[in-house]
């Protein structure tokens, strides 16, 4: 039962994600949860303005599956999984961010600065919402992959475009966190 | 029925992204900070038995349970588009403080202002369909 409720350590979880990825193949597909972005596009009728989008969804239907379990896992996880919703950061961290204007880092899984409903509405919440998810579908789509087709699935293959993508990553990553963050909190 | 499989992994992969906070936005800052191994730990780990499930397709002494040899697509070669979408869906990751599949675990966790991202998300990739002709490879 403790395992069940502690969090997991590293040594647990990058296993079972690669587990996850090796079942896929399996399974005959792939592990690559970016590419559903596009699925929703072309189900959302965008292939009457891009070919691009053109496609027959129905051959993505496993990969909206996959993501529908995601959701119930998360659910199942969060309600019966976890005793407290308390995230052990390292002391620096919630020091730096106390800093910058977060406060009560780690006490809980997210940040109330960014995601709480009064955030949400106001103009510079749902900026910074909008435009960080765009980033995300914009950027993973141009490099055709995010960190499940490219770092993960991409590095295992020692594939060198997955490499110069995840280079990408942190140059992006660690100019937002020590650079951009600081200015906009 | 030949969908539930892929449900079922999909919870496997809902929780483990749950339990091991990686749906936390401030494990991900705490990752571009270089303030905890965590991560770094988990997405290593991840690469280093992948690399055997690799060399396990290749040599076909894993097949899929059709028995059909398992191909992984290679990615698209191309400096600007793997360096420079990259950079964007880093920018992007470190705000968020989630990649897509963290996205609809949050969901899951009933976040509902995830939806606003996951919105944003699906925008970007249709601007990139939009645009993809015009952006250097």
């Amino acid at each position: 039962m403790d395992f069940i409720m502690k969090p997991w350590e590293w040594y647990v979880a990058g296993p079972v994600i690669s587990f996850i990825m090796f079942l896929l193949y399996y399974f005959g597909e792939r592990f690559g949860v970016s590419s559903n972005l596009e699925t929703f596009c072309s189900i959302g009728g965008a292939g009457k303005f891009v070919n691009y989008f053109k496609i027959d969804w129905r051959e993505n239907l496993w990969n909206l599956i996959f993501i529908a379990g995601a959701i119930a896992g998360g659910f199942i996880a969060s309600n019966y999984m976890t005793a407290t919703d308390a995230v052990a950061i390292s002391p620096q961290t919630v020091q730096d961010l106390a800093d910058i204007g977060i406060v009560n880092a780690g006490q809980t899984y997210l940040p109330d600065e960014i995601f709480s409903i009064e955030t949400m509405f106001s103009l510079k919440g749902f900026s910074i919402l909008i435009i960080a998810g765009f980033l995300v579908g914009f950027g993973a789509r141009w490099a055709g992959g995010c960190t499940s087709g490219h770092a993960i699935v991409g590095l295992s293959n020692l594939e060198l475009p997955s490499l110069i993508a995840v280079i990408g990553f942190f140059i992006g990553g660690l100019v937002m966190t020590w650079l951009i963050i600081p200015l906009i909190f | 029925m030949k969908y539930i499989k892929f449900f079922l992994v999909g919870i496997l992969f809902g929780i483990v992204m749950s339990k091991a906070e990686i749906i936390s936005w401030y494990r991900i800052y705490e990752m571009f900070k270089f303030q905890s191994f965590h991560m770094y730990g988990i997405i290593g780990s991840a690469i280093m038995l992948g690399m055997i499930s690799m060399f396990l397709f290749k040599k076909k002494m894993v097949r899929t349970f059709k028995g059909e040899e398992i191909h992984v697509t290679p990615k698209n070669e191309g400096l600007s588009r793997n360096l420079f979408g990259g950079i964007l869906f880093g920018l992007g990751w470190a705000l968020a403080g989630a990649c897509p599949g963290p996205m609809f675990v949050l969901l899951g966790k009933g976040v509902a202002s995830i939806l606003v991202v996951i919105f944003g998300a699906t925008l970007g990739a249709f601007f990139y369909g939009l645009f993809k002709d015009k952006l250097p490879n």
